[in-house]
């Protein structure tokens, strides 16, 4: 909301609803910002790390147990030697992170059976590392929306604006990434510790039948995705106000 | 205490029917009656506010049915897995057609999504019917209570059945009539003016159709004698049927005296009284079995244990 806010005040139409949707949007946004820093998204994490031990090492990338585990930035996974490359750690972060003491020993993936580790690791990984570095990234520009809101230069800052602009797809790709990581994390159980993923395909509708009906519903679902995109770009242009519809 | 379930699930089922019936039905019959653009907007606008809600009568028959009676559950949505997803498919369209067609101005886009509409209503209501048909002739269940059954065959009367075969595919057709004819006499209802002249002329039409219902069943009984076992045993089961030929002699009757609300009334028994029909020729059955009778889903396997 606060992008089309900014689109609007940028391109200066509808400058008064501009305004509006740029003050809802960011009041919304940077009390949300900050409550999925603490506390929905700190329970959340501290939630798999105790229930859920080999998903929370695999989407930390933390292959071995460590007293004063590292949070990984970056870095990316290999899995058939369990490290990670070229990693940019934060010492003892993790370890914080999940059991409040800067010296607490975390359980790496070492301590599990393969058998139940998630198939995918890179990609659980890698989404992981996607939704909570947008999440940051949320904090960050909305913080300093909060800065030039209080210094009164919210409206006239073009770089301010045109990045609430430009970052208006970050959310949907966040959410995605989150929903990916949860179900990715979840493998190979479909009820965590009690019924593996395997045990509960349906021995009467062949593959062959899910891949028709997931390529059917991947197609309607495509075209409703290009025909909302052009329809909520014809609603932006026309912008906001009492207009004669098309009724 | 399974009979109870029976009845809430039917309950459920049956309010699908009535509701999203004439939703189908206006789809069915919208290109039909209006001539031009500002009458089809008039017709699509009678279902407007109430079509989504009606729909969701088909999650909670889902959800009663997911409950009540698991095993019937599990083996039907997952032996009839393809036609369950392109009815998925079908409301989707339908209901994306509703919501799009007054988006753009263009004359294109209503046309097109309009087609839609009206496809996606017919496909709908023969799926339906041919859904009904499967229940009514059984599919072949095994001892465990799963069946596998090819979507379509051959179309011959004998032979390996298919889920769309001719006497599914003939219910369909049925189902298509009834709820075009239920449509019509929800529009008689809910639309003003030069258009009501005409939905009555429909409906009136259609109601030959639906009379010619009452006689297919008593057809259908002659092919599937089972079926009159029920009454036999419980003769106060002849109430459902009456209550089919009281609700359609009831729309002829209201139509002619311009009671329009009434005829509608009447045309929501006709329904219910044709499906609790149908319910209870089959009761204690919910899902026959065509390779033996003795792996028959019945209220009392299929319920949930306690």
């Amino acid at each position: 909301m606060a992008a089309l806010g900014a689109y609007y005040v940028l391109s200066e139409q509808h400058e008064k609803f501009g305004k509006l949707f740029l003050r809802v949007g960011f009041t919304v946004g940077v009390l949300a910002a900050f409550l999925q820093l603490y506390p929905t998204g700190d329970g959340q994490g501290i939630m798999i790390a105790r229930h859920q031990e080999p998903t929370h090492a695999a989407m930390e990338g933390l292959f071995h147990t460590q007293a004063g585990a590292p949070i990984a930035i970056l870095g990316q996974p290999d899995v058939p030697n369990m490290r990670l490359d070229n990693p940019l750690h934060i010492p003892n972060a993790l370890s914080f992170l999940t059991c409040k003491k800067w010296t607490a020993t975390v359980k790496g993936l070492d301590q599990f059976p393969q058998d139940e580790w998630p198939d995918n690791i890179p990609l659980l990984y890698f989404s992981y590392h996607i939704m909570v570095g947008l999440g940051t990234v949320f904090i960050a520009i909305l913080f300093l929306a909060a800065v030039q809101l209080l210094r009164g230069k919210l409206y006239t800052s073009r770089v301010m604006l045109w990045t609430l602009m430009l970052s208006a797809p970050f959310p949907f790709i966040a959410n995605t990434a989150g929903w990916i990581t949860a179900e990715v994390g979840r493998q190979p159980w479909i009820i965590y510790g009690m019924m593996r993923t395997r045990a509960g395909v349906s021995s009467l509708v062949a593959a062959g039948n899910i891949w028709f009906t997931l390529l059917g519903f991947m197609g309607i679902y495509s075209i409703l995705a290009i025909l909302f995109l052009f329809l909520v770009y014809r609603e932006i242009e026309h912008g906001p106000g009492p207009e004669p519809s098309a009724e | 205490m399974g009979a109870i379930w029976l009845c809430l699930v039917a309950v459920m089922i049956a309010g699908y029917v009535v509701l999203d019936g004439f939703d189908i039905g206006v789809g069915i019959l919208h290109l039909l009656i209006a001539h031009t653009d500002d009458e089809r907007r008039a017709l699509i606008q009678s279902i407007g506010p109430v079509w989504d809600g009606n729909e969701v009568w088909l999650l909670a028959a889902g959800g009663t049915l997911y409950f009540a009676f698991p095993a019937l559950y599990a083996a039907s949505f997952s032996g009839f897995y393809l036609p369950l997803m392109m009815v998925l498919w079908l409301l989707i369209l339908r209901g994306v057609s509703l919501e799009f067609r007054s988006h753009v101005g263009g004359h294109l886009w209503s046309v097109f999504w309009d087609a839609v509409f009206a496809v996606a209503s017919i496909l709908l209501a023969v799926f339906f019917g041919a859904a009904l048909g499967n229940v009514v002739r059984g599919v072949p269940l095994d001892a465990a209570g799963n069946f596998f059954e090819p979507l379509w065959t051959n179309f011959q009367p004998t032979g390996q059945t298919g889920i769309l075969d001719w006497y599914t595919i003939l219910v369909g057709m049925v189902a298509l009539a009834v709820l075009a004819f239920h449509g019509a006499v929800w529009l008689t209802w809910r639309v003003r003016g030069e258009l009501n002249g005409r939905t009555h002329a429909v409906a009136l039409r259609l109601w030959w159709v639906a009379a010619l219902t009452i006689i297919l069943t008593f057809v259908n009984f002659r092919l599937l004698p089972v079926g009159l076992y029920s009454f036999r045993v419980h003769p106060l089961g002849f109430i459902f049927p009456l209550l089919a030929i009281a609700g359609l002699v009831g729309v002829k009757l209201f139509l002619r005296g311009n009671q329009e609300a009434a005829a509608f009334a009447a045309s929501c028994v006709y329904i219910i009284g044709m499906l609790t029909s149908v319910t209870f020729t089959l009761y204690p059955n919910v899902l026959p079995s065509t390779a033996g009778i003795i792996n028959n889903l019945t209220v009392a396997n299929a319920k949930a244990a306690h």
